[in-house]
């Protein structure tokens, strides 16, 4: 099957736009709120995220990056490189919005809630997915803010194109290569 | 980049090709991040069981393995040959398989006998990190050396480093020279005619026997311990007399007319190698090298559990 298009450079401007209003609703001026990507593709995302907010606002919100690696539950299963964190605030008593590109198993995003803890206990965590596969969930965990929700099955992927990386910005639907 | 060792265990810099060392030093960089947060602790290898055997006198490698493997949420299990059954004449392979026996899934060794890790990594069933053997490797050290001379210097292609002192004796000289060379930097190194292996120029370094033109020519100074208890003759005529020859002081630092990097690997004999006035100047990197010992050693730790399994 050929890969489909999910998700146009408009679209995907829209979709962030819409995010960081709802995000707005929710957390006002950010003033005890802050915004953490996941490695290394969430990072990408929550950048955009960030960097729209920062427009809306008209002030700096608290933004940082977080690696997962050396919390995942299947490290030994796969070659994993980590990456880096960078988080330069305690979140102790803070209301963090994490945020990845694809939310699938929920894995991810399980250690991704353990590694943050190093950072201080938050008061308040969210989720924010640009694509949510539904259906396929291995953990009780949702999003709260969602670009697009999607049906597929296990021989699909998800793959998220972006500027940053020298493509364009787009979201396929593809086949996965097998291995 | 790639993104799992060749090897199976960490025997010596030599089994290591240049893209494994750089995979440990960018994942030490990580782990370093790791150790300098409020919570220093990750549950990375939660489920492993190291043994560190010392058949040999260690504070700071021992407590820097042991130091690493806790932050990985390891479980540790601690041997040390004087108390051990090795006393009432255990080979060494029966005390490591009865170790293992107990389900423990890697082993951090140091032993007086030069390959003996290389020896063990053939006959038992566990991966094997060598913290020294004999006057033949320490690979961790090397690789803690080469990640403080990076953080500071950058990338090591090109740099010059002198290693100043016992290089016969000395397993922390054999290993730096293989990771120095196989990383594409200068190296040198220096010390009485009597403690300089013969043939040390095939391994591709210069020698120089006059430190004040080997402090000239370097950017990083590592200076070396006599090994005394290594000694079974008298290689110079007495301590006082080589440290007014290979000693480094503050005035010989002054006249090379440059910042050259101070490392020393420890213990220090201060006052015969190194004076305390350049052992504690702005310098020397002395204690940044321990503190970045326990990340590098995290990052060889996880690297090898994580092949381990795939």
């Amino acid at each position: 099957m050929a890969p489909r298009l999910l998700i146009t450079p408009q679209q995907l401007e829209i979709t962030i736009n819409r995010l960081c209003h709802q995000l707005i609703e929710v957390h006002d001026d950010f003033s005890n709120s802050a915004i953490i990507g996941l490695q290394p593709r969430g990072t990408l995302l929550a950048r955009r995220i960030h960097d729209t907010l920062c427009r809306i606002l008209k002030h700096e919100v608290r933004f940082g990056e977080l690696d997962v690696t050396f919390y995942r539950d299947d490290f030994r299963r796969k070659d994993l490189v980590p990456n880096k964190t960078h988080i330069d605030f305690i979140i102790e008593d803070m209301n963090v919005i994490l945020i990845d590109d694809v939310l699938y198993t929920g894995r991810t995003i399980r250690s991704g809630l353990d590694a943050m803890m190093a950072f201080g206990r938050p008061k308040d965590v969210e989720l924010l997915v640009l694509i949510d596969r539904r259906f396929s969930r291995n953990l009780p965990i949702q999003a709260k803010y969602v670009g697009r929700t999607v049906d597929t099955v296990a021989s699909e992927n998800i793959k998220v194109d972006w500027k940053e990386t020298g493509g364009e910005d787009h979201v396929w639907l593809m086949q996965k290569i097998s291995e | 980049m790639n993104k799992r060792l060749s090897v199976n265990h960490i025997l010596g810099i030599r089994q290591l090709q240049p893209d494994d060392i750089r995979l440990i030093l960018d994942t030490a960089v990580q782990f370093k991040d790791v150790i300098n947060r409020p919570i220093k602790k990750v549950p990375s290898l939660r489920d492993i069981t190291v043994a560190n055997l010392f058949f040999e006198n260690s504070t700071r490698t021992r407590t820097s393995f042991e130091l690493a493997e806790k932050r990985l949420s390891a479980d540790t299990v601690n041997f040390s040959a004087s108390t051990s059954s090795v006393k009432k004449g255990e080979t060494l392979i029966d005390t490591v398989n009865n170790i293992l026996a107990m389900k423990v899934d890697m082993v951090v060794m140091r032993h007086p006998n030069p390959g003996a890790c290389m020896f063990l990594s053939r006959h038992i069933n566990a991966s094997i990190i060598n913290a020294g053997d004999g006057a033949h490797e320490h690979p961790t050290q090397a690789l803690l050396d080469a990640f403080s001379i990076r953080e500071k210097l950058g990338d090591l292609e090109g740099k010059k480093v002198a290693i100043i002192g016992d290089i016969l004796h000395s397993r922390v000289a054999l290993s730096n020279i293989y990771l120095l060379r196989k990383m594409g930097a200068q190296v040198m190194v220096c010390g009485p005619t009597t403690l300089i292996p013969k043939y040390i120029s095939s391994l591709g370094v210069k020698v120089e026997h006059d430190l004040r033109k080997a402090l000239k020519w370097c950017d990083v100074a590592n200076m070396l311990r006599i090994q005394l208890e290594r000694q079974d003759i008298k290689y110079f005529p007495s301590l006082r007399e080589y440290s007014m020859q290979f000693g480094l002081t503050m005035e010989l630092l002054e006249q090379a007319g440059k910042d050259i990097l101070i490392m020393h690997p420890g213990p220090i004999n201060r006052g015969v190698e190194i004076t305390s006035e350049v052992a504690d100047s702005s310098q020397s990197i002395i204690l940044n090298q321990v503190e970045n010992g326990v990340a590098v050693r995290m990052a060889c730790l996880y690297l090898l559990a994580s092949r381990a399994e795939n």
